[in-house]
């Protein structure tokens, strides 16, 4: 079987994995699951820049959250239904990243981490500022009437995660997909040897912009998704550990892996959620762990898989 | 059948005894001796005895959302050791519907993205009865619409006008705590009356500062007084020499809500600019919350006013029921931990853990709640409470809660800073904090 057979056959089992669990977990882990897949499109679009373009934000969760409040705030203030909500979202989403993108990419190594940490901030303080439309720090509920498309309440357990499973797998097989293509190689050109692919030929600004363009759009679908299905939108979420948190998932998962962001996601949100049913102290075993996994699988844990035996995982 | 009316008192109904009812001679020896055997019994075994009237032998499990970790920390801290002695005094006292109560406790790190997690563990996971105890108005947000999903009534101790603005759902209560906006509303008569009528505001440019200047501005000039200046500071502020210039020279009274670490810079620039000519001074606690009044840089505060949910000093009128629950939770008259007077508390805002699980009492002994599917029962017994009398269980203050708003409102303190002492000056009246209803939750379906 051909190497790409085999990628898509273990990411369309990942998928067919999870929509079987829809059917046996119980409650806890069900509601869980569907918001670690949404956290996970946040990941899988920090990794396409982070991770196979090997450009370093620390403001990813102004994408986060312009994608969250272009859905939300359209719903609020101007009473649109939640699918066009959604489709403004995405646009937001898509022109914040261009506008950073154009001015951040001026920039390269620590300077472009600044530049994306003070848009970032820009957003966050924005999100304050215009406390009368957003409720600022304290946030707002998307009402249960509103968050419904087509008809369905996607408040309802099943259809929340079903919408969530939908999401995931769209952003899992774009990433695998863009993985595959020769643009996807470029980009992990750019990220071994800037110079080098410059020299071949290749337009590295356009790349890197597009790669910015596609990972702030997907960034800005999880923030969307993540106020429409778990009901609430607040300027937390713009703010700094939003941005940290991806980082943090992408280099658990394993930056440059298609799969690695999910799972990162989901070790995180275990590995706080049972190391607290331990001891008051979690955040210590924690962050034990943490430093444990950086000493002995430093590429994450899909990345030492992928080093140590299954060498075709995309 | 158990019920309770307005005062929380429980009326106890005895069915009508019928002729099949009648014990015959043989029957009634027969009681009389199995009941020997089961207070022989009971008398050996601690814990039948205190819940022997339990249907159920299972406790009940009361969630507690806490801020353990994050910028809600040293309230978190404060809200446990409240909610541990009003347990500990409920369970003392027979716990409830003679059920053992049982807190379970989870940290949501002060953030609404695990507020949500933590709601839905402590539903689904630990089986809790209900889910209580959270502070911060963005948590509380955060995590309702799940609460309200889930179906367990969700009893928050935020003093966020969130509740009773409607923004909420029929799960979401609030019966232990005044909402924000009464409590600022409630503020505009006495110091207009007291401390002049031309008001500068200084307040952090984010909702918590938003509510205080909006609410405010509408109180004092429906007073007759006026805001002169309003004096928003960014977030992100760590000196404030640059705003005090902005102060209007015919101010008459500073209104000042600063909160987090920076407060401390923030009293000790605003005293260097004043100097010994400063207007009146009002602030609200909530920026001085766990910090002591000793503290290097405050004694600018001397001879100023702050609002108090519940005084930290014991007054010189202080209530038995103050000095009761103050011994309980271990809070010495200074307001600070009788183990370490340097631990202040959050006594302003505290008492709202201990007065929520009274009247979570009171709602499930009213309703005669069993299990999870009387959870509608319990929202609509808490919904039928309205004067709740000044009392152990409400040591605080009387109290009027509005079932349609869910929301309780109170008197609320005003006090003086006298040699680093808050001494009280002023009790305002509960219909002080009436506002117009801004939602009716009870024409929400369950």
């Amino acid at each position: 079987m051909s190497e790409i057979r085999k990628s898509w056959g273990l990411h369309i089992g990942v998928v067919s994995l999870l929509l079987a669990l829809n059917f046996i977990l119980p409650d806890y882990h069900h509601g869980n699951l569907a918001r670690v897949m949404v956290l996970a499109c946040y990941a899988m679009g920090y990794n396409i820049l982070f991770g196979y373009t090997g450009l370093l934000s620390l403001g990813h969760a102004l994408f986060f959250a312009a994608g969250m409040y272009g859905m939300s705030l359209t719903v609020q203030h101007l009473g649109w239904s939640a699918g066009p909500a959604i489709i403004v979202g995405l646009a937001s989403g898509l022109a914040m990243s261009l506008i950073v993108g154009i001015l951040s990419l001026r920039t390269a190594g620590v300077a472009f981490m600044i530049v994306t940490l003070m848009f970032a901030q820009a957003g966050y303080l924005a999100a304050l500022y215009f406390g009368e439309y957003t409720r600022g720090d304290e946030g707002f509920v998307i009402q249960k009437a509103a968050r419904q498309i087509g008809g369905i309440d996607l408040s309802d357990p099943m259809n929340r995660y079903l919408a969530a499973l939908v999401l995931f797998a769209v952003c899992l097989f774009i990433t695998l997909r863009v993985v595959q293509t020769g643009f996807g190689r470029v980009l992990v050109a750019i990220r071994e040897n800037e110079e080098r692919t410059r020299m071949l030929g290749y337009d590295v600004h356009r790349h890197k912009l597009l790669a910015i363009l596609l990972s702030g759009t997907m960034s800005a679908a999880a923030g969307a998704s993540y106020g429409l299905l778990f009901g609430y939108a607040g300027a937390t979420f713009a703010s700094v550990q939003y941005s940290i948190f991806p980082l943090l998932w992408v280099l658990l998962g394993g930056a440059g892996t298609v799969l690695g962001p999910f799972v990162g996601t989901l070790f995180m949100f275990y590995l706080i959620d049972l190391s607290s049913d331990i001891s008051t102290a979690y955040m210590l075993i924690a962050g034990l762990t943490l430093v444990l996994l950086t000493l002995f699988a430093p590429q994450g844990l899909v990345g030492e898989l992928r080093r140590r035996t299954l060498r075709w995982l995309p | 059948m158990t019920k309770s009316n307005s005062d929380d008192t429980k009326i106890v109904e005895t069915p009508p005894i019928t002729d099949t009812m009648q014990p015959n001679r043989r029957q009634a020896i027969k009681t009389l001796a199995a009941t020997t055997t089961l207070a022989a019994v009971a008398s050996t075994t601690p814990l039948f005895g205190r819940y022997g009237q339990a249907q159920s032998a299972e406790p009940i499990k009361i969630g507690f959302q806490v801020h353990r970790t994050g910028i809600g920390a040293a309230y978190g801290r404060w809200y446990n050791r409240t909610t541990e002695a009003a347990v500990k005094k409920i369970n003392d006292e027979g716990g409830i519907n003679g059920r053992e109560v049982q807190i379970v406790a989870e940290d949501d790190g002060t953030d609404p993205k695990r507020g949500a997690e933590v709601v839905e563990k402590l539903a689904t996971q630990h089986g809790c009865d209900i889910a209580f105890g959270t502070l911060f108005s963005h948590v509380v947000i955060g995590s309702a619409p799940r609460a309200g999903e889930l179906k367990i009534p969700y009893f928050v101790v935020s003093e966020g006008h969130h509740v009773a603005s409607g923004m909420l759902n029929r799960y979401t209560l609030q019966p232990g705590i005044t909402d924000v906006k009464s409590q600022v509303q409630a503020m505009a008569p006495f110091v207009n009356s007291t401390l002049g009528k031309k008001v500068t505001m200084i307040y952090p440019d984010f909702a918590f500062g938003h509510d205080h200047r909006d609410y405010f501005s509408a109180a004092v000039e429906a007073q007759g007084g006026k805001v002169v200046a309003k004096i928003a500071i960014p977030p992100t502020e760590s000196s404030f020499t640059k705003y005090f210039p902005k102060i209007p020279r015919d101010t008459e009274v500073i209104y000042h809500v600063m909160v987090g670490p920076a407060v401390l810079t923030f009293v000790k620039e605003m005293g260097e600019f004043f100097g010994n000519s400063r207007p009146e001074i009002f602030g609200f606690i909530d920026s001085l919350e766990a910090v002591d009044l000793a503290s290097p840089g405050l004694e600018f505060l001397e001879g100023t006013y702050f609002w108090e949910g519940n005084p930290r000093y014991a007054q010189a009128n202080q209530s038995d029921y103050d000095k009761a629950y103050r011994a309980a939770v271990g809070v010495d008259n200074n307001g600070a931990s009788i183990s370490d007077s340097k631990d202040v508390s959050t006594y302003a805002h505290m008492f709202g853990c201990w007065e929520t699980l009274h009247i979570v009492k009171a709602g499930m002994e009213a309703s005669g709640y069993a299990g999870a599917d009387d959870r509608a029962k319990l929202i609509e017994a808490v919904e039928a409470m309205t004067s709740i009398p000044h009392s152990y269980a409400n040591p605080q203050g009387a109290k009027e809660f509005n079932g349609k708003t869910h929301q309780t409102f109170g008197h609320q303190y005003i006090t003086r800073v006298e040699n680093s002492k808050l001494v009280l000056a002023h009790t305002t009246s509960i219909a002080d904090t009436y506002y117009p209803d801004e939602v009716d939750y009870t024409t929400q379906s369950f």
